[in-house]
């Protein structure tokens, strides 16, 4: 099972994001554990510079804006 | 459902041709704009000369004006932008000293895609990087301020003039808040955790995008934009129409005009908690500046929308200690009050 983890201080972005990996995993049957992470010091240590980012088991995949559908089916593939 | 394997669409396989197109389309659509808004209006049953007339024209032409305008600016920043990300801009500024620093961090903001929901997380690569402290304040206030869905709007309702004077007074704040911070030494006022994170070396991959790929860059651009701003847009100007169809001539000059000292000072305070209605706003001041309010007024009203947002000042508290908070606002309210306080004495 993935576990993926959206870095993000709340902005709409964040929630989209969020909303749209769930749609995905869901439509795809993939089993994911998926997490919010909002504490800025917790988001910094990923060491991105702009939100919001992704990580999948541990490695950053993604930062800044909402990332493609096409992205997302190639992470939970 | 997998969608990666579709078809390529017209703009991947020959984007060269798609964008020359799609240039042609927009301009014959642009110039076909007033006689069809002159037609639509016409063909309603009021008076033009009335009113009401009045009200559906400036609405039924400026709509789709602005709205046209705003796909196309973003469509091509949306482009310009795949080029620049946080990382390497991090990388540019990295190190320098400041002055010149300042200059390039003010420009640099402009083309730098940037969401206020991300200031907290540049603001530390940049200082973790060793990117002075003024010349990172001087990205942060140019990024939101001179924008480019701010420029096309007062393009698209004021004038290249007042676009154009919007950018210059906007960078020039930007510069000279920044070099004023920078000079004030404020590194003691970060925030502790801040100060004790480990210094990184700014680094950035080369990004080198296809045509193809920029044409999608400024499509998603478009989508993320303009299909944010576009509802703020039509009230903003529903708004506008009211009152340039029902509100007297010469009534807004004396509460926003030159002479009345005080308008400055309470348009930049009226603009602090409107940052997410930027593009709502612009319609709005646009008829109150034809019924009698001053420019110097009103350029500092829209600096103070964009530059000074209440949602970004509570998000950086978590990386600034009061101090330097409060310093921050200060020197940016100051700058935009020179400003118009300078252009209601020129013009």
């Amino acid at each position: 099972m993935k576990h993926i983890k959206v870095l993000g201080i709340g902005c709409s972005n964040c929630k989209n994001t969020i909303k749209l990996i769930d749609a995905i995993a869901r439509e795809k049957g993939t089993e994911i554990e998926l997490e919010k992470v909002e504490d800025i010091q917790a988001i910094m240590g990923y060491g991105i510079m702009s939100t919001p980012g992704v990580v999948i088991d541990g490695q950053v995949v993604h930062a800044g804006g909402v990332p493609s559908r096409q992205k997302i089916e190639e992470w939970l593939g | 459902m997998n969608m990666t394997a579709t078809t390529p669409t017209w703009p991947e396989t020959s984007p060269r041709q798609f964008l020359v197109s799609a240039a042609v389309l927009w301009l014959a659509l642009y110039w076909a704009l007033i006689p069809a808004s002159e037609a639509l209006v016409a063909a309603l049953p009021v008076d033009r000369a009335r009113q009401l007339g009045g009200a559906l024209q400036f609405f039924f032409y400026d709509t789709p004006k602005v709205l046209l305008l705003l796909t196309g600016i973003v469509f091509v920043m949306g482009m310009v932008n795949s080029a620049f990300t946080p990382e390497r801009t991090r990388v540019l500024l990295a190190g320098r000293t400041e002055g010149v620093a300042n200059v390039m961090a003010a420009g640099l903001g402009i083309v730098t895609p940037f969401c206020s929901c991300s200031a907290v997380p540049l603001f530390i690569g940049f200082v973790q990087a060793g990117v002075p402290l003024g010349v990172t304040f001087s990205f942060l206030i140019a990024a939101p301020m001179v924008n480019e869905v701010a420029l096309t709007l007062l393009f698209g309702l004021f004038g290249w003039r007042i676009a154009l004077l919007y950018l210059g007074l906007g960078l020039s704040v930007a510069i000279v808040a920044g070099w004023v911070i920078g000079r004030l030494r404020m590194e003691s006022s970060l925030q502790d955790w801040v100060r004790d994170m480990p210094r990184t070396v700014a680094q950035a991959g080369e990004i080198r995008l296809t045509l193809a790929e920029r044409v999608e860059a400024g499509f998603a651009a478009v989508r993320e934009i303009v299909g944010k701003v576009w509802p703020y847009v039509m009230a903003g100007i529903a708004i506008g129409a009211v009152i340039h169809g029902y509100v007297p001539e010469a009534f807004m000059a004396s509460v926003m005009g030159r002479e009345a000292w005080w308008s400055v000072p309470l348009a930049v305070l009226a603009g602090v908690p409107m940052y997410s209605n930027a593009a709502g706003v612009i319609p709005v001041v646009q008829a109150l500046l034809a019924k009698g309010a001053a420019l110097g007024t009103v350029l500092a009203f829209m600096m103070s929308v964009t530059a000074l947002s209440l949602p970004e000042i509570v998000i950086l508290r978590k990386v600034l200690k009061a101090r330097l908070i409060a310093t921050f606002v200060s020197v940016v309210a100051a700058g935009i009050l020179l400003v118009g306080y300078v252009f209601n004495a020129v013009l």
